[in-house]
């Protein structure tokens, strides 16, 4: 290291001033990735630039479930008919089952005034590989925003709630798994109706409720449903079902720990839901609103009387 | 420094095409990008080749392009931007000021001084993750490292192909 070179050749900066140089503008968007969240419209674009790459990486392993697909054996085939059309009957009795719930729901809440709840669009994805990260659980499918996928849209399987779209470039999009250590989920007890947040427990593949006071009335077994306070997720998704429950008189709160319901970490196909977000009326516009339906109503008045 | 044994016989190398840097580039992008089935595992190809481009021509390939190659690792693999590209920095720099003293040694210890060098770029990626949040997750991290550094070997032979052809180019020659 000592033996720098005379500067008898021009060669520009010196290693450990563009060392420096670089280390800082790491440092500085590194800052404003994890701290501001600015730096999207330029990680779009160099996720753009490293589309095709990802792309081309991605076929060989398509080839081979397609040229795997091709050599199934009937005997399997088979099988797996049976099993999906017994499941399709089960199935279909639900749904009939639900059909006439959801209708009854439907009166009940028009007698009650609340406002009806759309369904809501689903958009069947594919997982292309799962994002090499391994501080992360991190999902990379095959449709973006030319599809109609948006950031903060839920991500549900055949049993449950699966996680978020976190991420929406052109072609791809990145969801982050419920068992995502950053990700956490608005759940309710479907038993007691007991209001909890359930936050991904990491490498262990598991969630945890946190903050739950050690006396709260939950026990082994009980299944969570999502609340659907958030706006994020439609209210009533299996989410996960508690394994274990550790109460210890030295902490306030009891250790919660939740298997999920989904196959989070299995399932290659999955379906995005396009709920759009119910928006809260603000003050000022509750205000403009009253105003204007007085004025209305005045000027029906009014006419009434004139 | 004397040098005891013997050197070994050296092919006198043609000067590198960009072309081939490039390529080698994209190339090992695209390996990294490969659906594997653990992250934590596979070698990263980008720095190892990184490493080697810095090693072999200090005076073509330097932390700018090791930087912009781990903005793009950061981008496409959907971390922490910013990451990827600082590891890949220091990781260039480590290997420019060793890159006069790796050349000396035989293969096998060139892939050690390579080893401490991917180990490093590692822990500074680990260290950037756990200072944003994350958790630690176990010392498999680092096989990935030490299976690049294996790999040394048969990199340096691989990349080198291209410049070891003939300068005469021989029709009658089988090969």
């Amino acid at each position: 290291m000592e033996h720098q070179p005379p500067p008898f050749f021009k060669r520009g900066p010196a290693p450990l001033v563009r060392l420096a140089f670089f280390a800082s503008l790491s440092v500085a968007l590194l800052v404003i990735d994890a701290r501001f969240r600015y730096a999207e419209a330029l990680r779009s674009a160099l996720a753009a630039a490293a589309y095709p790459l990802q792309s081309i990486a991605a076929a060989p392993g398509h080839f081979l479930e397609r040229i795997s697909g091709f050599f199934t054996s009937q005997s399997a085939l088979l099988g797996e008919n049976a099993e999906l059309r017994s499941r399709l009957l089960a199935a279909s009795q639900q749904a009939l089952r639900y059909e006439a719930a959801a209708a009854e729901t439907e009166q009940l809440r028009r007698l009650i005034g609340a406002a009806e709840r759309l369904p809501f669009a689903a958009t069947p994805v594919e997982a292309l590989y799962s994002g090499r990260d391994p501080f992360a659980r991190k999902l990379i499918v095959d449709k973006g925003t030319g599809q109609g996928i948006r950031a903060g849209q839920a991500v549900v399987d055949e049993l449950g709630v699966v996680g978020q779209i976190t991420r929406a470039y052109p072609m791809v999009a990145e969801i982050t798994l419920l068992t995502d250590k950053d990700h956490a989920i608005p759940v309710q007890v479907l038993r007691t109706g007991l209001r909890a947040v359930a936050f991904g427990a990491g490498a262990s593949g598991t969630l945890e409720l946190r903050f739950m006071a050690a006396n709260a009335e939950i026990q082994n077994g009980d299944q969570l449903v999502t609340s659907g306070i958030d706006g994020t997720y439609p209210p009533g998704l299996p989410v996960a079902s508690v394994v274990r429950i550790e109460r210890d008189a030295a902490y306030a709160f009891a250790r919660i720990v939740c298997q999920p319901a989904a196959g989070v970490e299995r399932n290659r196909y999955l379906l995005v839901l396009a709920n759009e977000p119910k928006r809260l009326v603000l003050p000022d516009d509750a205000e403009s609103e009253r105003k204007a339906v007085k004025g209305k109503r005045r000027r029906k008045d009014g006419a009434d009387g004139g | 420094m004397a040098v005891k044994s013997e050197p070994r016989p050296q092919h006198i190398l043609l000067p590198v095409r960009v072309t081939t840097v490039v390529a080698s580039f994209a190339l090992a992008l695209f390996v990294n990008f490969l659906p594997w089935r653990d992250p934590a595992l596979a070698p990263d190809f980008v720095a190892l080749v990184l490493a080697f481009w810095c090693v072999r021509q200090p005076r073509l390939v330097g932390l700018g392009i090791g930087w912009l190659l781990g903005l793009l690792t950061d981008a496409g693999s959907g971390v922490l931007l910013g990451q990827h590209a600082l590891a890949y920095s220091m990781l260039a720099f480590g290997a420019l000021t060793l890159s006069r003293r790796i050349q000396w040694f035989p293969m096998t210890q060139q892939a050690l001084h390579v080893a401490l060098l991917l180990v490093a770029a590692q822990m500074v990626a680990i260290v950037v993750r756990m200072a944003a949040g994350a958790d630690f997750p176990g010392w498999r991290l680092l096989v990935g490292p030490l299976l690049g550094a294996a790999l040394w070997p048969v990199l340096t032979f691989v990349l080198l192909i291209p410049q070891r052809r003939s300068v005469e180019i021989d029709k009658t020659r089988p090969i």
